[in-house]
């Protein structure tokens, strides 16, 4: 299956533990929310106006205009069928972990190039419990919400790059980008 | 928003096959609201089988599974019989790639298909009657 070599192939795949503190930022994303970009790598904002939006998650309502929102960031960024229902879906379950588990969040859509390839970065946080067990929450079927236990790994499958940063009491923060090979 | 309210969703009824879909813009709450006024009128209407057209889903995500999952199981606890019509081909594809196989749920290409497996069938043309498509 192309999904199966996709993910291998692109090595990006970051499962991250909630290092205490200075933590690796392989994404140039820590902290600072309206800061500059990181400057470790050139995500520079691609096409149309402002490369960065910001949404919140705080109702169901929400859920909906986030997904049409992140729905426009697929298309603008050239995203084939497919991978807009891939990265929507994503963004479904992120946001709705974030609303259910994390009592209300934010959503952020970044619109990233890398060597003349689009893509996208989602940045959904929250500052509820965390997560205790990340290997648990990532497992398929473990669930203690109203889901089916696939959100947070069916999210991860569904993107090239993940990472989750999670501290208990503080919040959780998952990264997840996906990028156009078209 | 506490106040119970309509699911907007419209459910046909054919004979004993109700016949209904689902709305992409439909949230958690209106999907709850379906569960319950679906399984309502499969027991009031003593209805055999339901049809859900699902063509307009532009994503299915696992709340969304769920609740065709719960559907499914409650309507053959009630004896009737669901088939799931419609799906978009990158809706499957990002389904299994998410994990979700809709264990149970009885699937069709399409309403049609879907219809016919419940015991629909099209009804023969009367002779003369000009043929407005082609025939099958």
């Amino acid at each position: 299956m192309t999904l199966h070599g996709e993910w291998l192939a692109g090595s990006e795949l970051i499962a991250q533990r909630s290092a205490p503190t200075g933590a690796p930022a392989t994404s140039g994303r820590t902290g600072g929310r309206t800061g500059t970009t990181g400057a470790a790598e050139p995500a520079a904002p691609a096409g149309g106006p402002g490369g960065t939006s910001r949404f919140n998650v705080a109702s169901e309502e929400d859920l909906l205009t986030v997904r049409h929102a992140v729905r426009a960031a697929t298309v603008e960024a050239g995203f084939g069928l497919v991978d807009q229902t891939r990265i929507v879906t994503a963004a479904s379950e992120l946001a709705r972990n974030a609303y259910v588990h994390g009592g209300g969040g934010s959503l952020e859509i970044e619109m990233l190039t890398r060597g003349g390839r689009r893509g996208l970065r989602l940045t959904v946080r929250d500052d509820g419990p965390g997560i205790r067990d990340l290997d648990e929450a990532l497992t398929d079927g473990f669930t203690t919400g109203s889901g089916l236990g696939h959100g947070l790994g069916g999210a991860r499958r569904l993107m090239h790059e993940f990472q989750v940063h999670s501290v208990p009491g503080e919040g959780t923060t998952v990264v997840v980008a996906r990028w156009n090979d078209r | 928003m506490t106040a119970p309210r309509a699911t907007g969703v419209p459910i046909l009824r054919l004979g004993d096959v109700l016949v209904t879909g689902l709305l992409n813009e439909l949230d958690d709450q209106s999907a709850v609201a379906f569960t319950d006024e679906l399984t309502e009128r499969i027991a009031g209407d003593g209805a055999r089988g339901v049809l859900i057209d699902i063509s307009r889903l532009e994503i299915i995500d696992s709340f969304v599974a769920r609740t065709l999952m719960e559907l499914t199981t409650m309507a053959r606890l009630l004896g009737a019989r669901v088939i799931v019509a419609g799906m978009r081909p990158a809706v499957a594809i990002t389904l299994v790639e998410l994990g979700l196989q809709l264990t149970g749920v009885e699937t069709a290409l399409n309403a049609e298909q879907g219809l016919t497996a419940l015991g629909w069938h099209r009804m023969p043309r009367p002779p003369g009657e000009a043929r407005r498509d082609a025939p099958r």
